[in-house]
């Protein structure tokens, strides 16, 4: 049971009419790290929503360690979601609470750490995404946009979890801040064993830290396979991604000049 | 077009609001007041919609007694009994008055701070984050609101009647002429234990109202700004017309006997 490997079947979720998810199909073995490459729009964070059941996909199968998640309710749910680290591509900060209380918020009332204890980890996991004491003090808003980005990260790995999701971790930070936070994500997976799965546009990036790589468009998962693999796909979809060609199958609905 | 089209739609909307509103109650109440509480977070909100509601409460109590004062002295000195505006303006301000101008006023107040709070939580996925932190938001946010509002509505409207009858006491004494021992024992023989009950039974279910309208309003939030303004609007007019409604409910029921 308390086995990360994740696996989705024909997962499904549609908008009204709006198909978002049309059927994903997807599989990471524990302890590995997933990147997602896709489009903007094509359904990436629905995908993790469905997952954490922030979301409900319409139909498909979702399973952590063997263990169907789709109907969990309660306690369950709670008990389920102990496992996760979780971090918004918009931040998603309390913005009523400082920096360190973000962080400590999973151990404080998810876990019922003691609040002096809670603090410690929390300045710990901050200095690990370069931010120092004195941050911790300070509210959300009183942060630059990748400031409160590292805070989101240092809350979604403050709990150690054994399943983290990673929203765009990089994006809006410098180059410099972005390598670091790209190893302190390997480092998430080779040290605690944490089974992860990030979003990123970044392909300097997803070379970093993924074990494998997944392409998503359309709502659906057009390739998968190892991260090395990713230069010889023959896969006329994923060629023109990772080149960022303006022109070739995927067309973007600009208006052409 | 068939005239009565919009009419028959305006009447499936409201019923399904009223449904979805039952829903929410349904979770806010089996979630939100079941045990593990969040002492901080109720005695937070207590602090903020009870001791920051007092200069409201206080100052609307404070001039609706004084010119209550002048009106029952004015209509009863066409019958030569002017000897009961203390009496009059005692129970109207315990009875009625009272809770229904401080519930009103808490419902501008807090009512829409809630809903904008949550809203803006909502919009900005606080609330999904929350459930990624292992925290029922229900548990979080809306039971400690309820729990607060409830407790302390009456606390407010027992002052305000306090300060509403030393208004009248004021004016009846400076420019009306009353004696000020007979002001006081007029108000003390007439007043009875059951005047001030009703008014505070009233209160904690205005207390209810306004926390489950403005809860509601913010979680259901969606599309930015102009969405949570909109929720902010229909949290505090549905309060407003809702408290209007069960006063009148409420004052049948307490005063049949
Ligand atoms: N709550 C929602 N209601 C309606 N439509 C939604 C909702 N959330 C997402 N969508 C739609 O689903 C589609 C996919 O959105 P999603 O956020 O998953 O994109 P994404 O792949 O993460 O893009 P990006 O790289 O820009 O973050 C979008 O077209 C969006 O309009
Ligand atoms: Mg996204």
């Amino acid at each position: 049971m308390a086995d990360g490997h994740i696996i989705l079947q024909d997962l499904r979720k549609s908008f009204n009419s709006k198909h978002v998810l049309n059927g994903i199909n997807l599989s990471v073995p524990k302890g590995h790290s997933l990147v997602v490459i896709g489009g903007s729009g094509t359904g990436k964070s629905v995908m993790l929503k469905c997952i954490l059941g922030i979301l409900h996909a319409d139909s498909g199968s979702i399973q952590i360690g063997g263990e169907e998640i789709t109907g969990l309710k309660g306690k369950a749910r709670d008990e389920f979601l102990r496992r996760f680290g979780m971090l918004f591509q918009g931040g998603a900060l309390f913005d009523s609470l400082p920096v360190w209380e973000n962080v400590a918020f999973g151990l404080t009332h998810g876990r019922n750490v003691p609040r002096a204890k809670a603090k410690d980890i929390a300045i710990e996991k901050l200095s690990q995404v370069g931010l120092t004491a004195e941050v911790a003090k300070l509210y959300p808003a009183e942060l630059s946009g990748g400031m409160q980005k590292r805070v989101g990260l240092a809350r979604a790995i403050a709990a150690d979890p054994e399943i983290i999701f990673f929203d765009e971790p990089t994006t809006g930070l410098d180059p410099i801040m972005a390598d670091i936070i790209n190893k302190l994500i390997v480092d998430c997976v080779k040290r605690l064993g944490a089974t992860t799965i990030s979003i990123t546009h970044d392909m300097a990036s997803a070379r970093k830290i993924a074990d494998d790589i997944a392409m998503i468009h359309k709502g659906e998962i057009i390739w998968q396979g190892p991260a090395k693999t990713i230069d010889y796909s023959d896969n006329p979809y994923v060629d023109q991604f990772i080149h960022g060609r303006g022109t070739g199958p995927i067309q973007m609905e600009v208006l052409k000049a | 077009m068939n005239p009565f089209q919009p009419i028959g739609r305006a009447v499936l909307a409201l019923l399904a609001e009223i449904g979805r509103v039952a829903l929410f109650l349904k979770d806010g109440l089996a979630q939100g007041l079941s045990p593990t509480y969040y002492i901080r977070q109720i005695l937070e909100q207590m602090w903020r919609i009870g001791y920051n509601s007092l200069p409201v409460v206080g100052l609307t109590a404070f001039f609706t007694g004084g010119a209550l004062a002048l009106q029952i002295y004015l209509g009863s000195s066409r019958f030569n009994a002017e000897g009961l505006v203390a009496s009059i303006v005692a129970l109207g301000i315990t009875r009625e008055l009272g809770p229904v101008l401080a519930g009103l006023m808490v419902a501008g107040r807090v009512g829409a701070s809630i809903a904008a709070e949550l809203g803006t939580m909502r919009v900005t996925e606080q609330i999904d984050a929350l459930v990624t932190l292992s925290t029922n938001p229900f548990k979080y946010l809306v039971g400690p609101r309820l729990i607060a509002a409830v407790v302390t509505l009456p606390i407010l409207v027992a002052i305000g009647d306090t300060i509403g009858i030393m208004g009248g006491y004021i004016v009846g004494t400076r420019s009306l002429g009353f004696n000020s021992y007979a002001y006081i024992k007029n108000t003390a023989d007439f007043l009875e234990v059951d005047d001030v009950t009703s008014g505070l039974i009233k209160a904690a279910v205005f207390g209810f109202i306004i926390a489950v309208m403005g809860c509601y309003h913010g979680f259901n939030s969606k599309g930015g700004a102009q969405g949570v303004g909109r929720a902010t609007t229909n949290a505090v007019v549905s309060a407003a017309i809702l408290i209007l409604a069960a006063n009148f409910a409420l004052t049948n029921l307490l005063f049949s006997e």
